[in-house]
């Protein structure tokens, strides 16, 4: 008789293998196996509250919102980057199914990674509304029409779950590299409308760790629960930043050859 | 509450070779395709810079079956390459709203590959127009 | 802050591609499938005249160069970045070796295209 869930009896158990890492008593981490049992309706991250409440309570791991919003359950779901609460036991049955931190990231402790990195790469991209003029409340709001909108809606959906991060084969590689979702964040800036920063946040995007640390694999827009697609940030910007490559070249060129002094308008 | 001693896994060095980056790896492989074909240009065009006998010599290798299964194989290779050049096209766009509402990525990649079909017809029929 | 070289081949890398991907099919099946077998094209479709004649011509010179060129610029970016996913080498090694190979080729290409003559 196996023991009731929160969502009733459960009829069947799955084997979840868990990496473990505590670094007061751990060198390195290790793999922990539960015996959790589940009925269709649930999903990992529940699994892993199972697991804390009835097994063991040493196990740590993010959540919050429990449905898709608040970004925090990023994990590797056997070895895939997924939100644990909208991933379903069901799915891995009869198991065992493994779960792992985010890749790419530092372990805090079991399941939490450290987000530091991402944190300031998100501040690094200037990430609010420099307008081109500024306005005055008396003059009213900034208007934007739905078109308008719609050219960088998909940018503002982002959750900051990083699973991109963890998608990303180049970020694997090179924890500098900016990354797709800092990337969405800055495109979602420079795409709208009522922005006049795009030059300062391309400086970012001009270097080796902006878009050309990419090479377009892509699995960051397949990966991301909210269909982002922060693989079309990167690579739209690896267009930007080619075309501009060249028009300065051509642009200082031509001032060469004027040789005027400088002093005349921006 | 933070680890006083964070854990860095080390990293996969044949990450390219296994799902899911094995498809990516295999797409980029299609670039040995393209330039291996222009390679195979190249010494056709160094043959006929070299002279008759030097040219025929590289005609006699087209010819063999080494040469035809090479050529099957890039074949192969850009028709890899076309397919995939059209799905990533529509990611180095900007958003593209037409009334008010943004043009699928799947359409520009659908119109893509209408073009290289056109194309591929066009080159065709040029090299035939060629021979007369 | 550094800008990155990349856009360079990164554009030379582009209209490769785009030119293969439009070309290069036909290409391959009448260069290295019909001429050589005498399927679907004459057997002196290539023959050393008409190649020379087409080498010759401004038009036949921008065709070969354009094809060679790009389609090997294409490539190489390509194969450099794989390279690199692989760990083969060190990222400025390995940006001499490949960007070193296709330059070369390029003006291997412009010689031959000279040599041909006019």
């Amino acid at each position: 008789m196996l023991p009731d869930t929160a969502a009733g009896a459960a009829s069947r158990e799955i084997m979840i293998e868990v990496l473990r890492y505590r670094s007061e008593t751990d060198l390195r981490p290790a793999w922990q196996v539960y015996r959790v049992p589940f009925t269709d309706d649930m999903s990992v991250l529940q699994g892993l509250q199972y697991i804390k409440d009835h097994l063991d309570g040493t196990l740590s791991f993010r959540w919050s919102c429990r449905m898709a919003i608040c970004g925090s359950c990023g994990m590797m779901i056997d070895a895939e980057p997924k939100l644990a609460c909208m991933t379903f036991l069901r799915h891995y049955y009869p198991g065992p199914l493994t779960v792992e931190p985010l890749a790419h990231f530092p372990i805090e402790r079991d399941l939490v990674v450290s987000v530091d990195g991402f944190i300031k790469k998100i501040e690094s991209i200037y990430p609010y509304l420099i307008p081109k003029t500024a306005r005055r409340p008396e003059e009213g709001e900034y208007l934007q029409t739905p078109s308008q909108l719609a050219r960088y809606e998909s940018f503002s959906d982002c959750i900051n779950c990083m699973l991109c991060y963890a998608a990303c084969p180049q970020f694997g590689e090179n924890p500098d590299f900016i990354g797709p979702g800092a990337m969405a964040l800055l495109q979602r800036y420079n795409g709208d409308s009522r922005d006049g920063a795009q030059a300062k946040r391309m400086e970012l995007v001009h270097t080796e760790n902006g878009a050309w640390s990419c090479t377009a694999v892509g699995y960051c827009s397949e990966v991301c629960p909210k269909q982002v697609d922060p693989a079309n940030a990167v690579n739209q910007n690896k267009t930007r930043s080619a075309l501009d490559f060249f028009l300065r070249a051509l642009d200082r060129h031509a001032h060469s050859e004027s040789s005027a002094p400088d002093g005349g308008a921006p | 509450m933070r680890g006083p001693r964070p854990y860095m896994r080390p990293a996969e060095s044949l990450w390219w070779a296994h799902p899911p980056y094995l498809a990516y790896t295999l797409r980029e492989a299609t670039g040995v395709a393209v330039a291996g074909y222009a390679l195979v240009l190249l010494t056709g065009l160094i043959s006929l810079a070299s002279g008759e006998v030097a040219y025929d010599a590289w005609l006699g290798f087209l010819k063999s079956p080494w040469s035809l299964a090479l050529h099957l194989l890039f074949f192969i290779g850009m028709i890899a390459h076309v397919w995939s050049w059209f799905q990533i096209m529509p990611k180095t766009m900007p958003r593209f709203v037409i009334g008010g509402r943004i043009l699928p990525q799947n359409w520009i990649t659908a119109a893509g590959l209408v073009v290289a079909m056109v194309a591929f017809i066009v080159t065709l029929v040029v090299a035939g127009w060629m021979q007369a | 802050m550094k800008r990155s070289i990349a856009p360079v081949f990164w554009l030379l890398f582009g209209v490769g591609g785009m030119l293969s991907a439009l070309t290069g099919p036909a290409l391959v099946l009448i260069t290295g499938l019909a001429a050589p077998t005498g399927i679907g094209a004459s057997p002196d479709f290539m023959s050393f005249a008409r190649a020379t004649a087409f080498a010759q011509h401004p038009l036949g010179k921008l065709i070969l160069f354009s094809v060679i060129a790009f389609f090997i610029w294409h490539g190489v970016e390509r194969i450099y970045l794989t390279l690199r996913d692989m760990h083969v080498g060190g990222r400025l090694t390995l940006m001499w070796i490949c960007y070193g190979a296709a330059g070369a080729l390029t003006i291997v290409t412009v010689g031959a295209l000279a040599i041909v003559g006019f």
